[in-house]
């Protein structure tokens, strides 16, 4: 009993912000230093790849950022879902601070793809069912963003919201799955639950820390968004008022109010 | 370490211009947004204390 309660009172705004606050510069200490050791192995130590020569190196940002765009769409549309289910303010905040990074990460999926298109394809893009499904991703996400914004009223526009990021969540599975459904110019999985990986180790620890790197780079900036978005809605709330000014007992000694 | 001198790393067999292409939009993107997100908070922080200054 206590335990769910102590769960729930972080789903208050008042009790998330000081928390985030607390772990945006850990989680972005914990993205640097896996970012720098992924890079180290993957652009210093691991192999040249015997086909795609070194343009295969593209794929230490390439996959973390595709992986990142789908998961944070998923863990958008939750967010949203729950705060129009539960009427929870905080979840639906959540939801609009990933929206963007989310949308960031689909566009670097889609560029570093390009530039790794030409070379080992000869082209920069094709509407394969990959390139294309990811692209509806970028479009979901920019749509998400420019419905929220239109709507006055913010917790319509949340709910509003949930609805598209609900709907569109039926991209996801279509694009983790296109490459398999389809015969698409774009290659299979490389890495898999279901089988050993199709790549050296030195390789495959490089992606995976780099993917990691990016999981906390999520969090960190999610996490500052959010804590902007609590602000500028709570603006009324006493707690928010309270957080940018000195406690009263400091500000003005011996003053009684 | 797999390059015998920094000219070879920055060829990148002679791939440079797409594998740097790559790297350094992913790198101005991950460098410029928290900044945007920081700017956000600040900028949120500084609306609030102004507005309890002058209710």
């Amino acid at each position: 009993m206590s335990t769910s309660w102590r769960f729930f009172r972080f789903a208050s705004p008042a009790a998330f912000y000081p928390l985030a606050g607390m772990l945006v510069p850990w989680f972005g200490v914990v993205a640097a230093v896996l970012a720098a050791v992924g890079l180290y192995l993957g652009m210093l130590r691991a192999p040249t790849d015997a086909t795609q020569g070194d343009a295969y190196r593209i794929i230490f940002i390439h996959v973390p950022a595709a992986w990142m765009s789908m998961l944070l769409y998923v863990v958008m549309a939750f967010w949203a879902a729950i705060g129009w289910a539960f009427n929870a303010r905080l979840a639906s905040i959540v939801a609009r601070a990933i929206a963007p990074t989310g949308a960031m990460f689909t566009f670097l999926a889609l560029w570093t793809g390009a530039l790794w298109g030409k070379p080992t394809w000869g082209t920069w893009w094709v509407w394969d069912a990959r390139l294309t499904s990811e692209l509806i991703l970028l479009f979901l996400y920019a749509g998400f963003l420019s419905l929220v914004s239109a709507i006055d009223d913010p917790r319509r526009a949340d709910r509003a919201g949930a609805l598209l990021a609900i709907v569109g969540s039926i991209n996801v599975p279509i694009i983790y799955f296109s490459v398999k459904w389809w015969n698409t110019l774009h290659q299979g999985a490389t890495v898999s639950v279901a089988a050993a990986p199709k790549m050296a180790s030195t390789m495959l620890t490089a992606m995976l820390l780099m993917t990691l790197a990016f999981w906390a780079y999520a969090f960190a900036v999610v996490f500052t968004r959010a804590r902007a978005i609590v602000l500028e809605r709570d603006r009324h709330a006493g707690w928010a008022q309270a957080s940018v000014r000195p406690p009263a007992s400091a500000a003005a000694p011996g003053m009684q109010t | 370490m797999i390059w015998n001198s920094a000219t070879q790393f920055f060829a990148m067999g002679g791939y440079g211009l797409y594998v740097w292409g790559a790297y350094a939009v992913t790198l101005a993107c991950l460098a410029v947004e928290p900044v945007l997100a920081l700017q956000r908070h600040r900028a949120a922080r500084r609306a609030l204390a102004a507005e309890g200054d002058s209710p």
